[in-house]
């Protein structure tokens, strides 16, 4: 199956001598919803930059659906719509005007452009503003036109780099809605993101990226697996004045309603639990204390940083 | 992209750039006739009075084409360096950058967008010329054609000056210093025959003397130089604007890193 994206050694060296993409390569399949990570500087925005040729790379390759940047550009640029972090319309056209423009760039008669402008501004909630001009919209309603705009061509492959900055949480749960919903229907989605919860919750598989180097591509599943340990926090119903014996388990009294143990692999929550019912304490709920893939992300990092440390100079 | 995807990517450029400088016409069509206006009156009917005749024309005649070609000129230059390093500025030319439409016909769509306004601008001060004194066209082709040119030739350096300027302040040096002086010694308000031979000779190297006179040719019939040379230099320097404007696109210079 040929891949919705396929980057093979892509590299990226600015004028100034800093090379922000060292000859990464991944792949992302058709329907994938998948995520791009990494801290702020990595190339993931770079990277996203040279797929819609806002970057010009210095090296390697890009085939969006197959085909090569290099030989058909504006037959891929046909297949790719891109929503950017930083808001890049204009901030006088209103919101209609900018949807449907768009859509003539792209080479859709009026009619059509206007028919799926209406289209996206009613799934996005900006139906009511479409004669608003786009300065006067929220940050949230920006971000919406934005992703109303890069979906005008109906692209099969949808970039989204951080989408969901600054937005409240109400409005980003709708969003992740909204694109589950395109994502079902079959539209490839890459993201990136810094809220590690949005990526487990939404993707299926990751590529992370630090210092212009991919360091870890594989599913979100599969990475999670090689978690070590998972710290929880848990509820209880009695009031405890001091820690109860966790036996096998590390712990500690949060606070009298609470309690902070640490799953190592290979132990049972079910004995924990049995081992807390013993000592007469009743559990009513518990929580990861931090999102998993953000400990994980912190710690591949972290790995990587020590690495580098290592090398011989 | 096929012929009509392309034809419909220009005409959504040059409908968005006509909608932009009507919706500010306050800005954009308002100002240039009041100042026009002002030199029809000051230069034309108080001080062109006690001026006399000037190439065989009352002052007032002689100075109605160049006031308008003045007026296409630095309108169509403003319009597009204004409207394109403003997309820069915003990042809004990214929406074009990403979409397949051809380099060209970003281009195209901005420089004719430019000369809509242009001619717009000129026309409204023909109109107002008309309350001063009477314009019989002697050459309707050669007018049209001049200043259709002239404003696509301006257009595309406004459009060049927009990819290199880094600032607000990038866009007003070249009209200021070079495009507003060029204009005033370019026989907008003289017959180069009033000059010494010296400065003659130097006036004959501003390309605005060619098409100032090139107009005044067709609307009055006189000029101080020869019409072919003008048509012919109005055409190599679209030529080489346009092909330089392409070469920037297509490198991505200052829109692309």
């Amino acid at each position: 199956m040929t891949a919705a994206l396929s980057i093979r050694d892509l590299q990226k060296t600015y004028d100034n001598g800093f090379q922000a993409l060292k000859g990464i390569s991944f792949d992302v399949q058709p329907g994938d919803f998948f995520a791009l990570l990494g801290p702020n500087g990595a190339g993931k925005s770079t990277t996203i930059g040279i797929l819609c040729s806002l970057v010009r790379k210095t090296g390697g390759s890009v085939s969006i659906f197959g085909i090569d940047i290099d030989r058909d550009f504006p037959k891929a640029k046909q297949m790719l719509g891109v929503v950017p972090q930083e808001f890049n319309f204009s901030q006088f056209e209103k919101v209609f005007d900018i949807v449907c423009t768009q859509g003539g760039f792209y080479g859709m008669p009026r009619e059509l452009a206007e028919e799926r402008t209406e289209k996206y501004l009613r799934k996005l909630g900006l139906w009511d503003k479409r004669d608003t001009q786009a300065r006067m919209l929220s940050g949230g309603m920006k971000r919406r036109l934005m992703i109303a705009r890069a979906l005008i061509h109906e692209p099969r492959l949808l970039i989204l780099d951080e989408p969901t900055a600054g937005v409240d949480i109400e409005l980003r749960r709708s969003m992740w809605e909204f694109l589950q919903e395109i994502n079902e229907r079959g539209t490839t989605i890459i993201l990136t993101t810094h809220y590690l919860e949005e990526a487990e919750s939404l993707c299926r598989n990751i590529a992370i990226i630090d210092k212009g180097d991919i360091v870890e591509n594989t599913s979100i599943k599969s990475l999670i697996k090689t978690l070590s340990k998972e710290v929880f926090i848990l509820d209880t119903r009695e009031s405890l004045s001091d820690a109860p014996d966790f036996g096998e388990f590390e712990g500690r009294l949060v606070d009298e309603h609470s309690l902070e143990v640490t799953v190592e692999k290979g132990q049972s929550l079910s004995d924990l639990f049995a081992h807390l019912t013993a000592q007469n304490i009743s559990v009513t709920s518990m929580r990861n204390r931090a999102n998993r893939l953000e400990e994980l992300f912190v710690s591949l990092l972290a790995e990587v940083k020590q690495g580098k440390e290592g090398e011989p100079s | 992209m096929n012929p009509a995807a392309i034809w419909t990517s220009f005409s959504t450029i040059f409908r968005r750039e006509v909608r932009r400088f009507t919706r500010i016409w306050p800005q954009t069509l308002v100002p240039p006739v009041i100042t026009m206006s002002l030199y029809f009156v000051i230069f034309g009917s108080l001080i062109g009075r006690r001026i006399g005749d000037m190439g065989g024309y009352s002052y007032m005649e002689f100075v109605v084409p160049g006031l308008i070609m003045m007026a296409v000129i630095t309108n169509s230059y403003a319009n597009v360096v204004s409207s394109f390093y403003s997309a820069k500025f915003q990042r809004s030319v990214e929406e074009l950058l990403v979409s397949p439409t051809p380099n060209w016909v970003v281009m195209a769509g901005y420089v004719l967008g430019g000369v809509a306004r242009g001619l717009i601008v000129g026309f409204v001060v023909t109109i107002i010329a008309m309350l001063f004194t009477s314009l019989s066209v002697q050459h309707i082709g050669i007018t049209i054609l001049i200043v259709f040119l002239t404003s696509v030739l301006f257009a595309l350096a406004g459009f060049i000056n927009a990819i290199f300027a880094n600032s607000f302040d990038d866009i007003s040096i070249i009209p200021t210093f070079v495009l507003t002086p060029l204009t005033y010694l370019g026989g907008v308000f003289y017959s180069i025959d009033l000059l010494s031979p010296f400065f003659q000779g130097l006036s004959k190297l501003n390309p605005i003397l060619y098409m100032v006179n090139a107009f005044r040719y067709g609307v009055l019939g006189v000029s101080d130089i020869n019409v072919v040379w003008a048509f012919a230099g109005v055409i190599a320097f679209i030529a080489l604007l346009a092909g330089w404007g392409l070469h920037l696109m297509r490198h991505g210079k200052r829109l692309r890193h």
